[in-house]
């Protein structure tokens, strides 16, 4: 599958903003962290602004964007209509969060109220994302299992490094926000690995036999109804990155998964000022793998339809 | 609404024989012509005349080789929507713009409602939608829908463009949801199969699979060719003669 940069960041950075705004609801309701007014505005700004940011970027990908708004009309049978419904819905507790959080500063009743519908919603949304991906029989490697706790997993591990960088940052680091993201890279390396080992030894059904109803034997691509590439080749007959395959996820483990953790391993030996730099370079670090690993989500994916051209 | 309709009067689709296609793409430019004009119009060509041609088609013609231990053959496939019964194409639609009729079957697109985000062609298996980066909205077979129910057309041509158009009968057009139907026969008779039947999308129209190999063709081999390398004797000395 052709991996749309729009689309790359569109599921990284959601995944990211949901994550963040979930556990600033749960820990802000359930008062585990201040209610500091740094800490809200620039937490929250940065959950929302991710969110805001994922979701005007995904609007990229359409051919016709200022029609956006129908695609919040057909919940009862698509995962993407529903995915829009729950990201605006969201959007309200949030701001009352933010609302009661930086302006009242309080965190406590109504509150905390709005930051877990907030976080619910986060979670709902995510699982919609998700399931977009999973939902699609003709790609394997994404109608699978793996999917759906891929995206809630990685939503919370980049959450939580996120929360962990803001909180260091501002003096008032939590050894269990440190600890939660942590065990998350963790989680979602050993995830990510685990899906690999799945999808290398993904035994697909459908092959050029079934594609074209000849039974037995072998079928061979003689020719193409078309000289030159065309959108489905475009679209989903990607093949850079399968070339590279083995390098890039070097690069995933690097950068999303194996430095995070040395850094916040190292976070745990230093204290304020000096436990901030690596806890924020982890964050910056694993959002930028994590975009490699998006990339490669969908440049790994084969659809049915490259079957055709003998791909 | 991109839920689909529990049942469909009738199951319009096509029966494609694979057996009988020589892969001349009449039906491919068929189709372009009535459908660059029809329900779904402009088919839309980019760069037509330069060196990356683009553009819109609902049908596609490809050529494989079929190696069985029987031996192998050239087998020409046209490619189209399979106006299948549970099209995911349809339900993953977020805007409503896709639908299946409740009438016939047939799977169609308002393009007015169309944001193009492009789901419904990673949804369906078979590469049936096409995007049209001209006017930003996703294009498909409409079964010419325009065409089989048109009081302007003799009744005749009442049937797609592609199958209008196939000068060795190889595509068949009718309703496949009655069993008495000529194409229900036909495909009934000749062992016709589902595409991809394994993914669950049901598809409507059927491809009948070539028929099977004969020994004719090798019992009645041409006759050797005369050997070209000079023969001896009276012929090959006038043969020299001549050739000199």
């Amino acid at each position: 599958m052709h991996p749309a940069f729009s689309v790359v960041f569109f599921t990284t950075a959601t995944g990211a903003g949901y994550g963040l705004l979930a556990l600033l609801g749960v820990l802000g309701g359930f008062q585990v962290v201040p209610p500091d007014f740094w800490l809200g505005f620039v937490g929250l700004g940065l959950a929302l602004g991710l969110i805001a940011a994922g979701l005007l970027s995904s609007t990229g990908h359409l051919g016709r964007p200022e029609r956006a708004w129908r695609a919040f009309s057909q919940w009862r049978s698509s995962w993407l209509s529903r995915e829009g419904v729950s990201s605006v819905i969201t959007f309200i507790p949030a701001a009352l969060f933010g609302l009661g959080w930086v302006f009242f500063g309080r965190t406590s009743g109504w509150v905390a109220v709005a930051g877990l519908l907030a976080a619910i919603g986060a979670v709902v949304t995510v699982c919609t994302t998700g399931m977009i991906y999973a939902s699609l029989k003709p790609i394997a490697q994404w109608h699978s299992r793996y999917t759906l706790p891929a995206y809630l997993l990685f939503a919370a591990m980049t959450g939580s490094v996120l929360l962990n960088a803001l909180l260091q940052g501002f003096g008032v680091g939590s050894i269990p926000v440190l600890l939660l993201s942590l065990l998350a890279t963790l989680a979602g390396w050993g995830w990510k690995v685990a899906t690999w080992r799945h999808n290398d030894g993904l035994e697909i059904p459908t092959t050029a036999n079934t594609a074209t109803g000849l039974a037995g034997g072998t079928v061979r691509s003689l020719e193409w109804p078309h000289t030159e590439e065309n959108y489905l080749l475009k679209e989903m007959g990607f093949r850079i990155a399968r070339k590279h395959s083995a390098k890039l996820r070097m690069l995933t483990q690097a950068l999303a998964f194996a430095l995070p953790v040395l850094l916040l391993a190292a976070t745990f030996a230093s204290s304020w000022p000096y436990a901030a730099v690596p806890s924020g370079l982890a964050a910056i670090i694993q959002f930028a793998g994590m975009l490699v690993e998006r990339w490669l989500f969908f440049a790994e994916a084969k659809h049915t339809v490259t079957l055709y051209y003998g791909r | 609404m991109t839920c689909l309709p529990a049942h469909t009067d009738k199951k319009l689709g096509l029966v494609i024989d694979l057996d009988t296609c020589v892969g001349c793409q009449a039906c491919v430019t068929a189709c372009k012509e009535w459908n660059t004009g029809g329900h779904m119009a402009p088919l839309t060509d980019i760069d037509p005349y330069g060196g990356h041609v683009d553009g819109v088609w609902f049908n596609r013609v490809h050529s494989y080789e079929h190696t069985t231990e029987m031996g192998g053959r050239t087998v020409n496939f046209p490619r189209s929507c399979l106006h299948c019964e549970t099209p995911a194409c349809v339900t993953v639609c977020p805007t409503g713009a896709s639908y299946k009729r409740a009438s016939d079957g047939i799977v169609l697109i308002d393009e007015d409602k169309c944001i193009g985000c492009k789901l419904c062609s990673w949804a369906c298996p078979y590469g049936a939608r096409e995007f049209d980066t001209d006017v930003g909205v996703m294009k498909k077979c409409t079964l010419c829908v325009d065409r089989i129910y048109n009081d302007n057309l003799a009744e005749e041509d009442r049937v797609p463009a592609c199958v209008a158009a196939c000068p060795t009968s190889a595509r068949h057009f009718g309703d496949l949801g009655d069993p008495q139907s000529a194409v229900s026969q036909l495909v009934a008779e000749r062992g016709g199969v589902d595409l991809m039947p394994e993914l669950g999308y049901h598809p409507t129209n059927k491809y009948l699979p070539p028929r099977a190999h004969t020994q004719r063709a090798a019992s009645v081999p041409a006759k050797a060719l005369e050997p070209v390398r000079a023969e001896g004797g009276f012929l090959g000395w006038v043969d020299r003669m001549l050739s000199n």
